[in-house]
């Protein structure tokens, strides 16, 4: 991505910026250029663009979001945003769980992870939500395989989990007003996929490393 | 409006403000500077933030003054803004008040100040109390989820009330028609602001140096009787003191003063209650370099409608 941050992106960035007042904190590592997967909980459409605007403007303009395919080119004006504004990697949910339930071909999910590990290149980052959808904010879902089956394809990249907090209370699913609340957003220590570490142990613990950074707790 | 700079008691009392403000400035490095010193150093920093919050404060009231009535009305709708926003996000609420939050920010609390903007006093003096009241309740009930009803319409009406509704009588001061004070109502409200916010400081100090017997150490355990009387008696000096830049006799301006200390007092103690309710202790740190604006104006939030309506009540003919 050589062409730098559209200038839509870094409006709408400042907007959500502005709307959710978010703090980061920068817990478990540092801001670095290296290449790196920022994996999050997802409650709101702001995640996103919060957690790419957190990230400082030499880092994020090699960030790309990993987005729903299904939605983000349901109108031509998500697909535009999607693809023009913050060059996401559109992938088809679901396709990888499906393709590793031996019921469909594991081609579907193999191509998924080579677009994705195409899409990293040899600097870009990601940014993903590995629940695959949004929650309730009351507690993070099951990851989906694409984490790992990544991290397994390229292992040189780190893993970095991040909890982003409020966000369901400002702009919940099924809303489109936001109600200007605080939110906070942490960053936590990166993980790695341990030798021999199958699938199933390793997503619940990068589903921990996410949870575990939550500074407020439930009500 | 230039007006404000040819007030020769306006800039006499913000000149005052200003010396005060150099000499605690001076007294907090000099404290952060003193190594052996047996005060806690979390307390100095916390009077060195005090002290910088008012600076902030000081030059965007310099400023709101100059640009005239509206700039002082949009400088309290910010400050409600912020404070609204504080008191939500420490607040619970559930996914069906949603919308509800959403007019009180963007339409409740703008309407409010443009009523007092437009000097509609019958008009402001209802609109939360009485429509929000109306609205709030009807609105979630709309959403469909009667779950803790009652006690989601108090928080969010209650919030409105404190940060939206009692604040905004503070701007309401610069409209007052007070026969022989034309023009010089920013002297009133700079009065409020000073008397106030000493209040707090000096209440502090007295605290710190004196303070023994707390008042209610279950809600905050940083206000003794000591403190708060020391303060209570102080500040209402001062305020008595300043009784030249007000329409008031000497006489009167202490009885101005020590409503304005007492029910600063008031507006401390309930804020820390709500604090320690949702038990946000916490949550105030984790906020720190955004929060804290509600800290800062409890006390305001309760003086200035009981201020405003005194002296409507008793020299607006």
């Amino acid at each position: 991505m050589s062409e730098g941050i559209h200038p839509i992106a870094s409006l709408l960035a400042a907007v959500a910026r502005g709307i959710t007042g978010v703090q980061v904190q920068w817990a478990g590592c540092e801001p670095d250029e290296r290449q790196r997967i920022y994996f999050a909980n997802h409650t709101s459409h702001l995640d996103f663009i919060v957690l790419w605007s957190a990230l400082p403007s030499e880092i994020r303009a090699h960030a790309r979001p990993i987005a729903a395919k299904d939605y983000w080119e349901e109108t031509p004006l998500r697909h535009y945003l999607a693809e023009n504004v913050f060059k996401a990697v559109l992938v088809e949910r679901g396709a990888i769980s499906k393709a590793n339930s031996h019921e469909e071909p594991k081609f579907v999910g193999r191509s998924l992870i080579e677009d994705m590990a195409a899409a990293l290149g040899d600097r870009n980052s990601l940014i993903l939500f590995p629940e695959g959808t949004r929650g309730t904010g009351e507690k993070v879902g099951e990851f989906r395989g694409g984490l790992y089956h990544l991290a397994l394809r390229r292992p040189d990249v780190e893993l970095v989990p991040a909890y982003m907090e409020n966000m369901n209370r400002i702009l919940p699913k099924g809303e489109f007003l936001p109600v200007p609340m605080l939110s906070l957003l942490t960053f936590g220590k990166p993980i790695q996929v341990e030798p021999h570490e199958t699938k199933h142990p390793f997503l619940e613990r990068a589903r921990e490393a996410v949870s575990s950074l939550r500074r407020i707790g439930p009500a | 409006m230039v007006a404000a700079i040819h007030d020769l008691k306006l800039m006499l009392l913000f000149g005052g403000v200003l010396c005060l403000l150099v000499t605690l400035t001076l007294i907090g490095r000099v404290l952060k500077q003193s190594h052996n010193s047996n005060v806690n150093r979390s307390t100095i920093d916390n009077f060195n933030a005090q002290i910088a919050a008012w600076w902030k404060m000081c030059v965007v009231f310099a400023l709101s003054l100059l640009v005239g009535p509206v700039g002082s009305l949009v400088l309290f709708g910010m400050l409600s803004f912020l404070a609204l926003r504080e008191y939500m996000t420490l607040v619970p609420t559930r996914r069906g008040d949603h919308r509800t939050l959403f007019w009180s920010f963007f339409v409740i609390m703008p309407l409010q100040y443009y009523l007092v903007g437009l000097q509609w006093y019958t008009f402001f003096a209802i609109m939360i109390p009485v429509l929000a009241c109306i609205f709030i309740p009807t609105s979630i009930a709309v959403a469909g989820d009667t779950a803790h009803f009652l006690e989601r319409t108090s928080k969010i009406q209650f919030g409105l009330m404190v940060c939206g509704y009692c604040l905004s009588h503070a701007p309401a001061l610069l409209q007052l028609k007070i026969p022989g004070f034309e023009g010089h109502d920013a002297r009133l409200l700079l009065y409020l602001g000073i008397v106030d916010q000493m209040n707090d400081l000096l209440q502090y100090v007295w605290g710190k140096l004196i303070g023994k017997h707390k008042i209610a150490w279950r809600v905050n355990p940083d206000k003794t009787w000591e403190g708060s009387l020391g303060g209570l008696v102080s500040a209402t000096a001062l305020g008595t003191l300043l009784w030249w830049a007000t329409p008031f006799t000497p006489l009167q301006s202490a009885g101005m003063s020590f409503t304005i200390c007492i029910l600063g007092f008031a507006g401390g103690l309930v804020v820390s209650a709500i604090k320690r309710d949702i038990g946000i202790k916490d949550f105030g740190a984790v906020i720190e370099r955004r929060g804290g604006i509600l800290d800062r104006i409890d006390s305001l939030c309760f003086a200035a409608p009981i201020f405003f309506h005194m002296v409507r009540y008793y020299f607006v003919p």
